[in-house]
């Protein structure tokens, strides 16, 4: 007869001495856990719940402008700092961690219209409405010396005065040249104080531009007649045009798919384009009640930011259609510029009320070092919250948000507004001769035509 | 085999290159194994990638979702990937297996002509090391009653009852009593709440919520008198049966009685929860077995099971097999998922139990026979018997959870033996650990109470929480069908018998057109029915011309009322 039972011993399952960890044995066997997708369920809820109660994302305000802050430029090498532009021609380099002004840039005359940084951290380029662009030099080894408890403020590397007025400039990824965009598009180098290159094509004023993180050739441009403009650096021609309904506001290249870019629209949406494919729209994001004025992506290509005239910063995911983070503040007026930063946990926003405000990418993140346990039981947690999001208890946690009244009777009104629209095209449709009115997608409905 | 390797050994010493001894010519007998090797190497590895396949099954929980029918591309496409990614670590999972599970099962062979249900415990205890001889005793206690117990979740400790009184808590491991106390009621069940900091006792009045040290915290009153306590552990639910045949459940983290119902069928102490689902199942006396969910005042199920009164039930950890047992003598094996009895065993059970592993305890008088299903196919078949001294009454068997050991609760004390086989031994810390510490008992406790499940996610099949319910669609009999009803109402009608009526009453002609007076009633609701849907088929096709009517004017079309 051979027989053998269960015997455990007790020294192979408890542990010598105290100071050793407690022994842990895992089965993983589905019959030894009932009921597993009710307990998961549970889990969802609570995590749900959870995720609102630790969803702060406020940090905190910076400032020290005098003026409205019109734009923002973030140095790719270096993590803490970010550059901000006012009205008033003031400049200002900002530490986050602290959230001070560590150095001061001033020179311009009139409002600082657009700043940029170039790829290796060392120049910064500011262009404003009193004609000029002036390169600074910031590069790492000036910002360590700096001491941000004096006032600092240095002397610009090179002034290059032009004829007309600037609206904005962003620097080429990876090469020597930057752009500015002003009554036409000029194409910069830093040691020449003339613009190298020009394109004018259209009539009205270009009022952002912003290269392509993919090829360093190509940039893109929108314009007051209601145009979106892709340029090509190597054929000194323009390439494609599209021409929408309302004018873009700004634009911003997905840095992980440099074919896409998402523009800023006039009309409350952004509308995400694939760049060899003007003539649809990607995907169109609503969710904005006014003027959306700024886009930033993050550098996961996974998400981006947007600013708009309504007092609200909104995060959305690149392929979804409404926001997924909206955030607001009594003091935060007209937002007019958003910068996600680097390391895709930070929202920086820049608004009317002379304030640069630091925002958590995701609200609810505990920030600073996370140990390896925690981090994976807020791994285990979204999770398992994303499984469950569409059963109605869950998904009306997760959901809700609250918004400040003008905004949310705002958005009402447009959805009414809308409904009405939609009803009477459905009517229009069905009292006339079958197939006779098209309904166009609303990724086309909003452009007029594409040029080449 | 052996003969082969002592060859290649010497042939190995005897010269200096190693790399070509292995393709010399190793002595003629040799030879013919190396191909028997390769055989075996072969075949064990197919059996292991069966092996394999069977863990990759129970990991995948079911079968994959059918993306045939789903239409929208990017649904489609997330959920192929999700998909994939459930297989990918249901293999894994699969292949960790070997590593992460410390212990192998018991088991118990017999050779030769020799059968196990022959088997005493006396020779397993000569086999088995002393650790596990040490827990085959008999605690004799013969003034105070038919004893029963329960086990915590762990199986670490056990709560004995006797009917006069006696309620004892003893660690198992140690077989230390840790505290016994004198009621002075009679007692009829026990029963350990979330850990072994509390149980129940059913009083005579009412049942009690003690601690570990005997303290008395709650007198549930409005219970009654019970006859059987069960907790619900996912739950945190105290289910009750009482003398009068009322079930109730109550929540005993906050106290709350969650629901109260008159089952109407009378006086039963049989009940049962099923671990799978959290339902409660009660055997009465008419042979039928009902069962329950805290949110429905009426059973979820009534089966009618046996010819008389059921005398115990048990449920299989995997939630699909039931057994009960009736007092003619035989037990029968249920299989839940499509009610029907899977086998009948010609076998007397007043007590019946299943084990983690799947072994049945089935036991009356002072007889206990266990059987297993040898090759899964859930055949049972008698693996092992042990009889006690007569006079002894068995009342209760339960397996000792995570370890080869049956708890026997008789008239004459308790009493524990040896069952190789039947307990699961590999343990999961984060589920139920047999060497918990105080620390780790409180976390438990507080994540457990995070993971409370509401009430009304019991239900027959757990696995439908966050599916889609699909709408129903109500089929329409078809013409043959109808047709074969109308036929068979016809003959029923012809077969009634009439009152023979005297006094010059009974005339032929009479008797006839009574006859057809009751076919034709019989007859008369089907034809109404015809009628009717001609009828309707009529106004729909009266109404074809209107749906041909513009669009722009179908909104002034009388509408019916439907």
């Amino acid at each position: 007869m051979k027989v053998k039972v269960i015997s455990r011993s007790t020294d192979e399952f408890t542990r010598e001495r105290s100071q050793d960890l407690q022994r842990v044995f895992r089965n993983f066997d589905p019959s030894l856990r009932s009921q597993e997708k009710a307990v998961e369920y549970v889990r969802a809820l609570n995590a749900a719940k959870l995720d609102k109660i630790f969803a702060r994302p406020f940090i905190g305000a910076m400032d020290g402008h005098r003026d409205s802050i019109k734009c923002m430029a973030k140095n790719p090498n270096y993590l803490k700092a970010i550059f901000s532009g006012s009205d008033d021609g003031d400049i200002r380099l900002w530490d986050i961690a602290s959230r001070r002004t560590v150095c001061q840039f001033p020179g311009h005359q009139g409002a600082v219209q657009g700043l940029t940084v170039s790829t290796d951290g060392s120049v910064l380029v500011s262009c404003g409405s009193d004609c000029t662009v002036r390169l600074w030099n910031v590069s790492d080894a000036n910002l360590a010396d700096s001491d941000y408890l004096s006032d600092n403020s240095s002397k610009p590397q090179a002034v290059y005065i032009w004829k007309n007025a600037f609206r904005a400039v962003d620097h080429q990824w990876d090469g020597d040249l930057f752009a500015t965009a002003g009554a036409q598009v000029d194409i910069w180098n830093h040691n020449r104080s003339q613009p190298v290159n020009t394109f004018d094509w259209g009539s009205d004023t270009t009022i952002s531009i912003r290269f392509n993180p993919g090829e360093p050739n190509i940039l893109a441009t929108s314009a007051n007649d209601r145009s979106i403009t892709l340029y090509d650096l190597r054929m000194s021609s323009p390439a494609r045009k599209v021409i929408m309904r309302t004018k873009t506001n700004s634009i911003a290249w997905n840095p992980m798919e440099p074919m896409n870019f998402t523009a800023a629209n006039e009309d409350c949406n952004c509308y995400s384009y694939d760049a060899r494919k003007l003539e649809e729209a990607k995907c169109v994001h609503k969710d904005h009640v006014s003027a959306v004025m700024d886009i930033d992506f993050s550098p996961t290509g996974r998400e981006f930011v947007t600013g708009s005239y309504d007092r609200t910063v909104r995060i959305f995911q690149y392929n979804g259609g409404h926001s997924q983070e909206i955030y607001h503040t009594k003091r935060m007026q007209r937002v007019f510029c958003v910068k996600y930063s680097c390391d895709a946990s930070y929202v920086i926003s820049g608004s009317d009320d002379t304030n640069l405000r630091l925002w958590k990418a995701k609200a609810s993140e505990q920030l600073g070092v996370v140990l390896p346990r925690e981090r994976k039981k807020h791994e285990y947690l979204e999770a398992v919250k994303n499984r469950y999001k569409h059963l109605p208890e869950v998904k009306r946690i997760v959901r809700h948000r609250h918004l400040p009244k003008p905004v949310y009777k705002a958005a009402n009104l447009r959805r009414t507004m809308i409904e009405a629209e939609r009803r009477k095209e459905q009517r229009r449709k069905a009292h006339s001769a079958p197939g006779s009115i098209v309904t166009e997608p609303v990724r086309k409905r909003r452009i007029i035509k594409e040029v080449e | 085999m052996a003969a082969f390797w002592n060859s290649f050994d010497s042939e190995i010493s005897g010269c200096d290159c190693l790399g070509d001894s292995h393709l010399r010519q190793a002595p003629g007998d040799s030879i013919a194994s190396v191909p028997y090797i390769s055989v075996t190497m072969a075949a064990k590895k197919e059996n292991s990638d069966d092996e394999v396949d069977e863990k990759v099954k129970k990991y995948l929980r079911g079968e994959a979702a059918n993306l045939e029918g789903v239409k929208d591309k990017k649904l489609k496409g997330q959920l192929a990937v999700r998909e994939d990614l459930y297989g990918k670590s249901a293999k894994t999972a699969a292949k960790i297996e070997k590593w992460l599970l410390p212990s192998e099962g018991g088991y118990l062979e017999a050779e030769g002509i020799e059968k196990t249900w022959r088997i005493k415990q006396e020779s397993i205890a000569r086999e088995v090391d002393i650790l596990s001889s040490r827990n085959q005793y008999d605690i004799v206690l013969p003034e105070l009653g038919p004893y029963t117990l329960d086990f915590t979740s762990n199986g670490r400790y056990m709560a004995a009852a006797g009917r006069k009184g006696h309620l004892a808590i003893v660690d198992m491991k140690t077989l230390n009593l840790i505290k016994e106390i004198q009621v002075r009621e009679t007692v009829r069940d026990v029963a350990y709440l979330h850990n072994e900091l509390f149980f129940a006792a059913a009083q005579k009045k009412y049942p009690y919520i003690y601690n570990r040290e005997g303290t008395e915290l709650h007198c549930l009153k409005e219970h009654g008198p019970v006859l059987r306590l069960q907790f619900l552990k996912n739950h945190f639910l105290l289910a009750s049966i009482n003398k009068f045949g009322q079930l109730r459940y109550q929540d005993v983290t906050m106290g709350e009685m969650i629901g109260n119902f008159r089952t109407g069928l009378g006086r039963t102490d049989v009940m049962q929860v099923n671990p799978f689902n959290g339902v409660v199942a009660l055997g009465h006396s008419s042979g039928t077995v009902t069962m329950w969910k805290p949110t429905s005042s009426v059973p979820l199920v009534k089966m009618l099971c046996h010819p008389g009164p059921v005398s115990s039930l048990a449920f299989h950890p995997n939630g699909h097999l039931m057994a009960t047992s009736g007092r003619e003598n035989k037990i029968k094996i249920w299989d839940l998922r499509k009610f029907e009895v899977i086998q009948t065993l010609p076998c007397h059970a007043k007590t019946l139990n299943f084990s983690q592993k799947g072994l049945l305890a089935a036991g009356t008088g002072s007889f206990i026979q266990i059987l297993a299903d040898f090759s899964g196919s859930q055949n049972y078949s008698s693996y092992m018997t042990h009889s006690m001294a007569k006079g002894y009454q068995v009342g209760k068997v339960l397996f000792r959870p995570y370890e080869d050991i049956l708890g026997i609760g008789h008239s004459m004390g308790w009493s524990s033996i040896l069952i190789p086989g039947s307990g699961e031994p590999n343990f999961d810390s984060w589920v139920a650990n047999p060497f918990e510490t105080s620390k780790q008992r409180r976390e438990k406790e507080v994540h457990s109470l995070l993971d409370k499940l509401p009430p009304e996610t019991i239900m027959l099949d757990p696995t439908k929480v966050g599916t889609v319910r699909v709408p129903q669609k109500k089929e329409k009999p078809t013409k043959k069908d109808v047709e074969a009803e109308m036929e068979a109402a016809i003959e029923t009608a012809k077969d009634t018998e009439f009152k023979k009526k005297t006094k010059g009453r009974n005339k032929p002609s009479k008797r006839a057109k009574k006859r057809r007076e009751m076919i034709d009633k019989a007859k008369r609701p089907f034809l109404e029915q015809q009628t009717q849907e001609h009828e309707t088929s009529r106004k729909k096709q009266k109404t074809n011309p209107e749906t041909e009517m513009p669009k722009s004017l179908q909104r002034f079309v009388r509408q019916k009322a439907t």
